[in-house]
């Protein structure tokens, strides 16, 4: 059994128009030790995924169906004390901001003495000596001095640091990270990323990362998550989809990376942009900016206008996209006609 | 400003559209001069104290390129776009436009540069007017730079430059709060083109938008730099972004230019060790790549300005020159322009 198995999961928030959903079927593991990553753009829902694990979106957003099991313990109808031994304890989350999650007239030593507190019986002096002990892990310099110090006088890269410090304090079995970087400038980006990497390596901790960026998913994760309008459109081992993305919308989000286009020439863009959750179009979310919606005979296929498209497999991945099924079903009938 | 002109070694001035000669800029951080008076030991003292946002940059555009800074936030490099466009007044140094001097000029004869230089901001939420339509808010710099056309003359030019930049002429009656931030930078891009300037600042105008959204944007300004001769200076953090459409590069730290190079080259050699470390923290789609070079420490305040070579408390070569002698802009022989002590004396490993 995977430590983090989260089944036909769906997220609404109840509107005075009616219920708009955030998020629908979505499906994954997770193991001890691995590291996931969920990409998607602004408003593609990978924030609700992350707060939903742990019960925490706020009203009027309610879970409306299926079922996020921690080592075997259903989380979404958990009562509320026996969700608070989780949160913070076994699964913890960094957030994007840093200097909104510390509290910014509490010394750093005594909230991290707090949240000690709050799920251990343990003596202060002793608290104080865990909390020093995980500051040395994310390699603070002058450990002893910053306990005593407030969050206005540290840089936002340490502040991130003492975040990920508090996030470890606990010995968390899973590390929920919602943009841990993206306030950060890129070479502080990149050490934070490294340490957060190793620790979760060597502490055997699972980390779930919520990025808009590629290029960290796939210097970080394992596994990967692409979101679109509140869907899961493809997943599957990061490497093989960074390599040969399948979905069109995968395919143009790596291929729209300045990166990928000759300097000089024109980067490859997606038109359009990500509908709202409120008025998405019918059929496959993505067909109004897809470029593959037509066959080879220039006629549209009518499943991406009709029909939300299910999963296929592809490789070791999944992708939800008519025509990947229907390239797939071609090829079977062409090899069954050849055999 | 004491320091020569004459270091800098002249370059060709005939395509060269804006200069900018040993540009410093402090902000007070002690306010006016009443405030700044305090006792100490029984007597009255003035205690001034300044953010050292830029100290002596210089900088040539040429004409028709696209000069990117990229550097870190609180480098200076917003500083700088401000300055040159005039919304900041420089503390000292010039700048000069098509060789006239333009820093030390007021509102009325700055106006008639700025017909021919606009500049697109970071935050396309924030820099549309909430309470004009799109229409009024593309007719207004046309109005203001040419106050003797007529009203069909202005709505023709807007209708010119809507079609330009792709955008539906149904746009016009609506307001900039019923538009995505890509459709919102588009319509500033409108703007900006309105009075069809020849030279362009933007101001990361791309980083607060998705990445998708970020091609179609990066796109338009390539398309709009074809069709118009435009010269850019672009800033910008996104060193991924840089590559794709630089012309040239001037990185930035601490208020000070550390490298000017073309983009191929300074993709391909960089020199500087910051350079060097700035382009080894992109994160690429291959895993392969060359490991991050770590930086000890962060960025020193600008407050108080280390001594000799800002970048000597992180750099893994500074010596005792370092730590006392500030570097200047050397030029290489491949016309790479690099401030570094080590480079300089050729202490630098490979």
């Amino acid at each position: 059994m995977a430590l983090l198995e989260v089944n036909q999961l769906d997220v609404r928030f109840a509107l005075r128009k009616g219920d708009v959903h955030a998020l629908r079927d979505i499906n994954f593991t997770l193991e001890r030790g691995e590291r996931l990553g969920i990409v998607g753009e602004s408003g593609a829902g990978k924030s609700v995924a992350a707060f939903s694990l742990l019960n925490l979106i706020a009203q009027p957003g309610f879970i409306a169906g299926g079922e996020i099991n921690f080592e075997g313990k259903t989380l979404n109808t958990m009562s509320e004390r026996g969700l608070r031994k989780v949160r913070g304890n076994r699964i913890s989350m960094i957030f994007q901001d840093p200097m909104m999650t510390l509290n910014p007239v509490l010394s750093i030593g005594a909230q991290m003495v707090e949240s000690l507190k709050a799920h251990r019986r343990i003596s202060t002096r002793r608290a104080r000596a865990i909390a020093l002990e995980k500051l040395r892990q994310v390699q603070i310099p002058s450990p002893e001095t910053r306990l005593d110090q407030y969050p206005h006088e540290l840089s936002g890269g340490m502040r991130q640091r003492i975040i990920i410090a508090v996030a470890l304090l606990l010995d968390p079995d899973i590390i929920i990270a919602d943009e841990p970087t993206t306030a950060l400038d890129v070479t502080i980006q990149a050490e934070i990323m490294s340490l957060l990497l190793n620790l979760c390596e060597e502490h055997n901790v699972g980390l779930i990362l919520i990025t808009h960026d590629l290029g960290v998913v796939s210097q970080v994760t394992q596994r990967m998550l692409v979101m679109y309008a509140g869907r899961v459109i493809e997943q599957g081992p990061t490497r093989e989809i960074i390599n040969d993305p399948q979905h069109p919308y995968t395919q143009g989000l790596i291929n729209a990376l300045p990166q990928m286009a000759t300097p000089g020439e024109k980067l490859n863009q997606i038109r359009g942009s990500m509908p709202s959750l409120s008025n998405l179009p019918g059929g496959c979310a993505f067909h109004p900016r897809c470029d593959f919606i037509k066959r080879a005979d220039g006629r549209t296929r009518p499943a991406c206008v009709e029909q939300v498209p299910g999963f296929v497999s592809s490789g070791n991945c999944r992708v939800a996209c008519h025509m990947v099924a229907e390239m797939q079903e071609d090829r079977r009938l062409k090899e069954e006609e050849s055999s | 400003m004491n320091a020569p002109a004459q270091k800098i070694p002249a370059t060709d001035t005939t395509d060269t559209l804006l200069e900018i000669r040993d540009l410093e800029k402090r902000f007070s951080l002690t306010g006016d001069f009443l405030e700044q008076l305090k006792f100490k030991g029984g007597k009255l003292v003035r205690h001034q104290e300044h953010v050292h946002a830029i100290n002596g940059v210089s900088l040539d555009i040429r004409r028709g390129e696209a000069l990117c800074v990229v550097g870190e936030s609180g480098c200076g490099k917003s500083t700088v776009a401000r300055t040159v466009m005039g919304l900041l007044s420089p503390s000292a140094g010039e700048i000069r436009y098509d060789g006239t001097r333009i820093d030390n000029m007021s509102t009325r004869q700055l106006l008639s540069y700025r017909r021919r230089m606009q500049m697109i901001f970071q935050n396309p939420y924030a820099s549309l007017n909430p309470r004009m339509t799109i229409q009024q808010t593309l007719e207004e710099p046309v109005r203001l730079h040419h106050p003797d056309w007529n009203r069909q003359q202005v709505v023709d030019q807007v209708e010119r430059v809507m079609a330009s930049v792709g955008i539906d002429p149904d746009w016009g009656k609506r307001f900039g709060h019923e538009f995505s931030g890509g459709q919102r930078q588009r319509i500033a891009i409108a703007r900006a083109l309105a009075v069809d300037p020849e030279f362009i600042v933007a101001d990361e105008p791309i980083s607060a938008l998705d990445v998708s959204i970020q091609a179609q944007v990066l796109n338009l300004l390539t398309d709009a730099q074809q069709e118009r001769g435009l010269t850019y200076l672009f800033i910008t953090h996104d060193l991924a972004v840089v590559e794709h459409f630089g012309t040239r590069v001037a990185v930035m730290y601490l208020g000070t230019v550390c490298e000017v190079a073309e983009t191929a080259t300074l993709f391909a050699n960089p020199r500087h060790p910051y350079t060097q470390a700035l382009l080894s923290a992109i994160p690429r789609l291959d895993d392969d790549g060359p490991d991050h070079i770590r930086l000890d420490g962060e960025v020193p305040t600008p407050v108080n300005l280390p001594t000799g070579c800002v970048f000597h408390g992180r750099c893994p070569y500074a010596n005792q020159r370092c730590r006392e002698e500030v570097p200047t802009l050397q030029t290489l022989n491949d016309g790479v322009r690099v401030a570094c002590h080590a480079v300089e004396e050729g202490r630098l490993p490979g």
